[in-house]
């Protein structure tokens, strides 16, 4: 895969044929390009273009306080955003030096594993989608509307949640929030389990799915993939497991490893985090039990933007609420890279702060980036139909790719 | 195995490559290395091969731009070694004007949408790289937008400016 493919026009000799899919083609989920040469259905070489969506992210956040950043980074990974915006929120702590309370990273291992649940059923139900077998998303898209519930009680939105504040959450998960989280608890397992005995033996998906794309370990080395995609390919790289933020390292949980990096190994993949995931927020839900539960938020009001109620009758929380707003609060000058295990991979952000109310500059080490690129050079000499499966199971979202 | 202490990870290098290779600071943790250009293929071929240190993850490669000072423009690597969990960041300043620097494929191939990421906002060239174009932005942009220079919003707007919001 050393020599990557360069678009040429069509020589009137040659059998070979120009096809564009996309910018905006129903089979690729999102505004992705790619120019290929066809010889037949076979792809002989393939260019991708990205870029249709690209909004000046990083170039906005030099100008945004740390709390306007935190709608930049929904709009990243929007099947999974609760953990972008947690991990920006991480980030932020860490250059503050600020530690979280044990109930707040447990509430906020709740609300990753659901955005990862979310980003896994969307991805793996579409999968089943392109091969012909629409049954299995539907099942699973049931409970996704069910996790957008629990977002909802949590912070009021569900798409693109910015949910929680610098320091925890702007107010305590309410009853209601917890009883669907059991209820979630008791009916995701069986659909889950459905969906796998629709597809884990089912011969028309296996044939369309098994080796094809295969990735060694050591090209997925090469090329820097993170996520389900190095995992599938037999690298069990797990950033909640070797770096453990917001208290991974109290829970006890697997990390689902694959054997031959194809879309198969993939699928299987997501699906057995999927089954960790439910394992975490179990856990999870126990911890809570034994924390005092008034706590949703580190005491730091420096940073963490009071209740309106209280900027409206409390002269201290207006103070604060204006400083905080106005970026009045002197930072450290340094810089932090922190990153978190997303839905795709490792999330980065490495920030550069000079002090000052924003970022000096701020980079998001975006997986769907990293691991889109390989998509071109693997395509060569894969059909048509199969690029198109390799797609959807690479997991790569517009928003995050083009930043 | 276990992490590698930053203190013997600097040893290693400071063995190696002496005053070609300088401590910036460990912030979080995390090494800080500064190097020049020439050095930059060397150094970061040591610290993959080296059979001790095994950085053979590259996580990401970007660039910053300080306009005051002499060297303006940073190129940053971070790499990871996934056997030792042990991460270090490397960072070369190039002259504006002169900002060329061997391209990392060489060692990664996933470098090649990094390094070209990082020639679209600052301009950085990345001598030998197989495909260096343009990846966000339009082909025919002329700025190189992440440079501080570049206005966030047109500049002829006169309802909104930056120094009412303190920058």
């Amino acid at each position: 895969m050393q020599n990557h493919p360069v678009y040429t026009d069509n020589d009137p000799q040659s059998e070979l044929s120009t096809l564009n899919l996309g910018p905006t083609h129903p089979a690729t989920h999102g505004v992705f390009q790619n120019v290929l040469q066809l010889d037949g259905e076979r792809i002989v070489s393939g260019v991708s273009t990205i870029g249709y969506i690209h909004r000046a992210f990083e170039k906005i956040a030099e100008h945004r306080p740390f709390y306007q950043i935190t709608p930049l980074t929904d709009r990243l990974n929007y099947c999974s955003s609760p953990i972008n915006n947690m991990g920006w929120h991480m980030t932020v702590e860490k250059l503050l030096g600020i530690t979280t309370p044990k109930r707040v990273d447990y509430l906020r291992v709740i609300v990753m594993e659901l955005a990862r649940i979310a980003d896994h059923i969307v991805c793996n139900g579409v999968l089943g989608v392109d091969t012909g077998a629409f049954t299995g998303f539907l099942y699973m898209m049931e409970f996704r509307e069910a996790i957008y519930e629990i977002y909802e009680e949590v912070c009021g939105s569900r798409l693109t949640t910015n949910i929680g504040r610098i320091g925890g959450f702007e107010r305590n998960f309410n009853t209601i929030a917890f009883a669907k989280l059991r209820k979630f608890l008791v009916d995701f397992p069986k659909t889950l389990k459905e969906f796998e005995s629709l597809f884990n033996r089912n011969r028309i998906f296996v044939d369309r799915t098994k080796d094809v794309a295969a990735v060694t370990a050591e090209d997925a080395l090469a090329y820097s993939w993170t996520g389900p995609l190095l995992r599938a390919a037999g690298v069990d790289y797990d950033v909640r497991a070797m770096n453990p933020y917001s208290s991974y390292e109290d829970f006890e949980f697997e990390v689902p490893v694959g054997t031959n990096g194809d879309v198969y190994s993939r699928f299987l993949v997501r699906n057995e985090e999927m089954w960790q995931s439910l394992r975490l927020i179990e856990q999870a839900l126990a911890k809570l039990e034994k924390e005092p539960s008034d706590i949703f938020h580190a005491d730091v009001p420096e940073f963490y933007l009071p209740p309106k109620e209280e900027v409206y009758n409390n002269m201290e929380a207006l103070i604060y609420h204006f400083k905080i707003v106005m970026g009045e609060i002197p930072t450290p000058n340094t810089e932090v890279y922190h990153s978190v295990e997303g839905a795709n991979g490792e999330l980065g952000f490495y920030l550069v702060n000079d002090g000052g109310r924003s970022p000096y500059r701020l980079h998001f080490r975006r997986p769907s980036f990293i691991n889109y690129q390989m998509y071109a050079p693997m395509s060569r000499g894969m059909l048509l139909s199969d690029a198109i499966i390799n797609m959807s199971s690479l997991n790569v979202i517009a928003g995050e790719l083009d930043a | 195995m276990a992490t590698i202490p930053n203190e013997e990870l600097l040893k290693r290098i400071d063995e190696k490559f002496g005053e070609q290779v300088t401590l910036v600071g460990e912030p979080y943790g995390l090494l800080t290395v500064e190097t020049s250009r020439e050095q930059i293929i060397d150094l970061l071929t040591f610290l993959k091969t080296d059979g001790a240190l095994r950085f053979i993850f590259l996580t990401d490669i970007t660039g910053i731009h300080y306009p005051e000072q002499e060297k303006q423009i940073g190129i940053v690597y971070h790499l990871h070694s996934l056997t030792t969990n042990t991460r270090i960041r490397i960072k070369v300043f190039l002259v504006d004007g002169d900002v060329h620097i061997p391209t990392a494929t060489v060692l990664w191939e996933g470098a090649n949408w990094m390094e070209r990421e990082t020639y679209d906002f600052f301009g950085v060239i990345f001598d030998g790289h197989p495909d260096l174009r343009r990846i966000l932005n339009v082909d025919d942009m002329t700025a190189f937008p992440m440079r501080k220079e570049f206005p966030l919003e047109d500049p002829n707007r006169v309802d909104k400016k930056d120094y009412f919001f303190g920058r």
